[in-house]
């Protein structure tokens, strides 16, 4: 663990992994193509463009739907809303977490004690059912109720690694230190906990923001996610289940978009690590 | 357990809606509301719910279904015999591919195959469960004919062959998914085996690579890899809800689901409870293992973190 010198060693924190490399490129097209849908797509998302359950063409690249529509267009639009989904749950989550983490660090060893079995306790629930039962507790399905149920559910996640990282900051000789010289407890958080916690913290929400991902499909591929106008890639592939003997490809495509983009983030969580964390790089 | 209890039962009543309305037909009159909420005890304020609930707990009586009727335990006891197996089954097979391949995976990690593996794994664990159902289905029930897409039959386990069969791509898409993690905790427990002194003093007193590996090694690898497989079985059955809709499969995962849409709470709790109960075990029996592999976990439990 380094304390709030300076990094030891640019030399060697700034090299790059192909493995990042890749990883950043597989983000990076997602979100050119995400926010391309903004403005332009190959077709109109809702309109009925072709022959229904088309195979793939020059005219449809991933061919189309049951109604007709473009998979490939539905596919962009599904991108956009995966990121959206992924940055506004680990926004949610960090925001709930960092600080639920940082208050059961710096509390009382009974309210500690109660905050931590509670986290294991939601731990133990897979995020996906917490977030089932939370979509369920709102008013009904929408955009918003999943981003704010997955940020929820994964909160603990993160709330843990704070509550852990925290406490082995605060077990420095530094912060007794700072305690003595009249440092108080948010100017411990801001001047010594947060810079050495941050490095660590991001990497995992890279790691939350690919689960994140999987989460939104799978809970609207369970038809709790957005409601159908919004082609979100688990409700295409939920879709395409039902037509999976008729047309096989449209249950492939939105998997193989998915997919690469938690690769993705996967990839570029590992060496996000390598970087900020040069004394965990090991084989 | 009942810390759990009360946040399944709070997050419970959140939802909103009132679960008398299942009961109810649509035009029914103020009276009839009223009734129904009596019976199903909504008409109570929320603490005199709960402790009629903490009660029926302690006599270990998970109420009766507000949409069917039927008693929850019941239901859940007829399901379970699909969950359980299913899980037991999808958990040995996902140990028998992921353990050797783990091992292989960094005894070989500067061969293509090493590489091959540590590549598929980390490709598994960013691949949702669902659509590794879908693909199986495609793949072998679509293109292959060899498995049914899903369902269960009726008689249950009275005919085993066909219950199995019906279960093999359930079962494989399970494993799958577990597989890809596991090889990864594998793998790096035994780097660290690989790393340690005292597999280099094996070596150096005359036992071979293979031999020591194995006399000294899987020992003391497993304790990680245990407590990692305690988690994994709890989350596979908690987890089942998605593997169980892909296959239309009777389980306990969709009686959640259904519990959900329908604002069956005894149903939702129910299942929770059972669930949160069947969690706890697992953690427990992976404990015990862990106990009984590693000597130095007997002692009086260490400093808290």
């Amino acid at each position: 663990m380094t304390d709030a010198t300076p990094a030891l060693a640019p030399a060697t924190s700034t090299r790059v992994t192909p493995a990042f490399l890749v990883g950043a490129t597989l983000v990076g097209l997602h979100v050119v193509v995400g926010l391309l849908t903004l403005i332009w797509t190959p077709y109109d998302p809702t309109a009925m463009t072709g022959g229904r359950l088309a195979p793939p063409s020059l005219a449809h690249w991933a061919g189309t739907d049951r109604l007709g529509r473009d998979l490939f267009t539905e596919i962009m639009v599904g991108a956009r809303i995966a990121l959206s989904v992924g940055i506004g749950a680990v926004a949610i989550a960090s925001a709930i977490g960092v600080t639920v983490g940082l208050l059961a660090a710096f509390a009382s060893r009974t309210v500690d004690d109660v905050l931590a079995a509670t986290l294991d306790i939601l731990i133990a629930f897979p995020t996906l059912l917490l977030a089932m039962l939370i979509v369920a507790a709102s008013d009904g399905a929408s955009l918003g109720t999943a981003i704010l149920a997955i940020g929820i559910a994964s909160s603990s996640i993160v709330a843990r690694l704070t509550r852990i990282l925290a406490r082995r900051v605060l077990a420095m000789d530094y912060i007794t230190a700072a305690r003595v010289s009249g440092t108080g407890w948010l100017g411990i958080v801001r001047i010594h906990v947060l810079p050495n916690i941050w490095p660590t913290l991001i990497v995992n929400f890279a790691l939350q923001f690919g689960l994140a991902v999987i989460a939104e499909a799978s809970l609207s591929y369970l038809g709790l996610g957005a409601p159908p106008p919004n082609a979100s890639w688990g409700r295409l592939l939920q879709e395409a289940q039902a037509t999976v003997y008729t047309a096989p490809f449209g249950a492939v495509a939105p998997g193989i978009a998915l997919v690469s983009l938690v690769i993705g983030l996967n990839l570029f969580a590992d060496g996000l690590r390598d970087v900020a964390d040069p004394t965990r790089r090991r084989r | 357990m009942l810390i759990a209890a009360a946040v399944l039962f709070l997050l419970l009543r959140l939802l909103p809606g009132d679960p008398a309305n299942a009961l109810v037909s649509v035009g029914a009159d103020p009276e009839q509301i009223e009734a129904a909420r009596r019976q199903v005890g909504s008409d109570l304020p929320i603490a005199a719910q709960f402790v009629r609930y903490l009660g029926q707990l302690g006599r270990f009586d998970l109420g009766a279904s507000f949409v069917s009727g039927v008693p929850v335990l019941q239901e859940i006891g007829r399901r379970l015999t699909l969950t359980l197996p299913l899980t037991a089954l999808a958990f040995t097979c996902a140990i028998l591919f992921a353990v050797p391949l783990g091992i292989l995976a960094a005894v070989k990690r500067d061969r293509w195959y090493g590489t091959v593996i540590s590549v598929i794994s980390q490709l598994g664990v960013a691949i949702p469960v669902f659509w590794i159902g879908i693909l199986l289905v495609t793949a072998f029930a679509v293109k292959l004919r060899l498995f049914p897409s899903g369902g269960f039959p009726t008689s249950g386990w009275r005919d085993p062959l066909t219950a199995l069969h019906q279960l093999a791509l359930p079962i494989l898409t399970i494993a799958l998914v577990m597989s890809a993690s596991l090889i990864r905790y594998v793998r790096s427990a035994t780097l660290d085996v690989i790393g340690s002194d005292y597999l280099r003093t094996a070596r150096a007193l005359g036992a071979d690579y293979g031999e020591a590996l194995i006399r000294h090694g899987i020992r003391n690898g497993a304790v990680p890899v245990i407590s990692i497989l305690g988690i994994e079985l709890a989350s596979t059955l908690l987890g089942a809800v998605v593997v169980e809709r892909v296959f239309s499969l009777p389980g306990l995962g969709s009686m959640l689901l259904s519990g959900i849409e329908q604002r069956d709470y005894p149903s939702v709790q129910g299942v929770l409870f059972i669930s949160t109960l069947l969690v706890l075990l697992v953690g427990f029996a992976a404990d015990l293992v862990q106990r009984l592999i590693d000597p130095r976990l007997r002692g009086p439990s260490g400093d808290r973190s």
